[in-house]
């Protein structure tokens, strides 16, 4: 144990025999490639069973929640890209739904089908992110050149809607912030089936591969009291059998309108999460194709904005109405005014359940706003977890956790 | 979750609790419950055992800082039961040198939420075992998000070629940190406008 005795020589207790052996502590990161990011495990070892997991977090925090108190509510907005920069739409999309459900504004019908329609890639961006480099984690090389592959086709499609790979800023309250053309809508839904053949080669390649099972199945089993104890959400209560999906249970934007399927695992260990995120990916391309469907539809077609108070004039009437020429200056500087009062939405984020809480009192900045990022209580349960594991498992957890440390800092 | 089931929901906690909840409110389809802070282990006990309520998840824990006021802290604690699925805002006020009883007893899941709150806010738990700070830098002082505590903080870092190491200094700002007024004069301006002295003489 770490009380100070001295470091195992070798030398043997002359009554019992017995050596004496200490615990050994070890520095997992930050600079470690499996950490994903910057993350400081450290690690408590018995021989190679970890006795011990103390994360240490903090090192990407760059202080988000007090800087969105001194900038505008759509000032704001782009900071949501860069919490969990791996689905950054999701996360735009619960600071837009907070702010719509404190003002009460209405999301036009096709803004919304767009919104789904983003928020699943978005989940795919993340699950094919996620699995492959889980893999990574384990030891093999070739997934995420095939995952990363897609996720560079998907990231064409954001950039083609909003002009950013990464950092979309698309999402906007009320709406989104840019029509989709035609010819993108086609090609989204061109991609899907050649993606589900990708899928089917990355499955071939992990799901019954004897290595990647060996280093999965059992690892991390995590029970439905755990997911209770520790705040669960997202895949890590689904793995477990439990059905939970805010997308079903508390329907936003327009899903309850969408057919799909929410995959659960058997037993919680790290290999039914991974069946679950690849199950997932299916119903997010399934999803896309309806949401694709539904955009061509007569009732699909209309304004992608709420026109008010919250959101800008468009172009065009602009260019002969006075009003509307103040309204966008005044928007884009002053900001809008959101009323008094706290609500707290959630989406189904990739990783699990993302929140905002938002306090406002009145102004154009918001007084208070709490982002509940589920890799947070995720990474938290990683002493929990890790305890019992050999030091080689500790990358597979870590891995199979879903942890983006813009999201866990803050 | 409509606001009748709400509604029913916080007629059970009062029948059951009376002593406990200082008031509730619904809005905006949630239901938010006052409670004081130095119940607060009784009341998620039974928030988490009691069948109808049955909260199992602890969403988060934050707080808010209102510096004007006596006490001066809101404590808000977001419950969530995947079984009943429904939602519920715990509300206590706490004044600077209160000491909050810790939670972790009843939801492990508390721990680097109170050590969150305790970091950022300097709020104490008491019966946590484990407060450290979590978020900011080892050694840091002060408490971020405190309304008077500066965006800009008090010191900054950088690699010092010369000693070889990263330093710690107080801030310099090249320029002013900006803060932009763009309140509209019409609504919001609290000083007088230039050229507009007359017209406030006038009222």
């Amino acid at each position: 144990m770490m009380d100070g005795a001295k470091y195992d020589d070798g030398s043997t207790d002359f009554e019992t025999g017995e050596q004496k052996i200490r615990n050994f502590n070890i520095n997992f990161g930050p600079q470690h490639p499996a950490a994903h990011g910057v993350l400081r495990l450290v690690l408590e070892l018995d021989g190679e069973i970890v006795e011990r997991c103390d994360p240490h977090i903090g090192l990407l925090h760059r202080g988000t929640e007090k800087l969105m108190e001194s900038r505008t509510y759509l000032q704001n907005l782009p900071y949501f890209d860069r919490l969990d920069y791996v689905g950054t739409m999701n996360q735009e999309h619960a600071w837009c739904l907070v702010i719509e459900k404190l003002t009460g504004t209405p999301v036009p019908r096709r803004a919304s089908l767009i919104r789904v329609l983003y928020c699943e890639i978005g989940r795919i961006l993340n699950h094919l992110l996620n699995v492959t480099t889980q893999a990574m984690d384990v030891g093999a090389l070739t997934p995420p050149l095939w995952g990363f592959e897609e996720r560079e086709k998907l990231m064409v499609f954001y950039e083609r809607a909003c002009g950013a790979r990464l950092h979309a800023a698309y999402f906007r309250p009320g709406g989104v912030h840019q029509d989709l053309p035609p010819a993108l809508i086609d090609d989204i839904e061109a991609w899907c089936d050649p993606f589900l053949k990708v899928l089917e080669d990355i499955d071939n390649l992990l799901t019954e591969n004897r290595i990647f099972k060996q280093r999965n199945v059992d690892i991390g089993v995590v029970t439905e009291e755990d997911i209770q104890d520790w705040a669960f959400s997202g895949v890590m209560v689904r793995g477990s059998g439990l059905a939970w999906d805010l997308r079903r249970a508390q329907p936003y934007e327009l899903y309850d309108e969408f057919d799909f399927q929410i995959p659960v695992g058997k037993n919680g260990d790290c290999y039914d999460r991974y069946l679950c995120r690849m199950a997932e990916m299916r119903e997010s391309v399934e999803i896309m194709r309806q949401a694709c469907k539904k955009l061509r539809e007569p009732e699909g077609q209309g304004s992608i904005m709420h026109r008010g108070k919250i959101s800008p004039p468009p172009r065009t009437e602009m260019k002969t109405s006075m009003e509307a020429l103040i309204h966008h200056f005044k928007l884009y500087t002053e900001g809008f005014h959101v009323p008094e009062g706290e609500v707290y939405a959630a989406v189904e984020a990739p990783k699990g359940e993302f929140g905002v809480y938002l306090v406002a009192d009145g102004t154009n900045k918001p007084y208070r706003a709490k982002l509940r990022a589920p890799g947070f209580p995720h990474l938290q349960a990683m002493d929990y977890i890790c305890t019992g594991h050999q030091l080689a498992d500790v990358s597979a957890i870590l891995g199979s956790l879903d942890i983006v440390f813009g999201e866990v800092d803050r | 979750m409509s606001d009748a089931s709400l509604q029913e929901l916080a007629d059970h906690l009062a029948e059951k609790q009376p002593d406990m909840l200082a008031g509730h409110s619904i809005a905006f389809g949630e239901l938010t419950v006052e409670i004081a802070a130095a119940d607060a282990p009784r009341v998620f006990e039974f928030l988490r055992a009691d069948r109808t309520t049955r909260f199992s998840t602890l969403i988060d824990i934050t707080a808010v800082d209102y510096p004007q006021r006596e006490k001066r802290f809101d404590l808000v604690w977001h419950l969530l039961s995947m079984y009943r699925n429904h939602r519920i805002r715990v509300k206590a006020q706490v004044r600077a040198d209160e000491i909050v009883p810790s939670i972790t007893g009843i939801f492990p899941a508390a721990d680097w939420y109170e050590r969150e709150v305790f970091d950022m806010f300097g709020i104490f738990f008491s019966g946590h075992g484990d407060l450290r700070r979590i978020l900011t830098d080892y050694g840091f002082r002060g408490h971020p998000l405190r309304k008077d505590f500066p965006t800009t903080g008090y010191t900054e870092v950088r690699y010092d070629e010369a000693l070889k190491r990263v330093v710690y200094e107080p801030v310099k700002l090249t320029q002013e940190y900006r803060q932009f007024d763009f309140m509209s004069p019409w609504e919001g301006a609290e000083y007088v406008l230039p050229g507009d002295e007359k017209a406030e003489a006038q009222k």
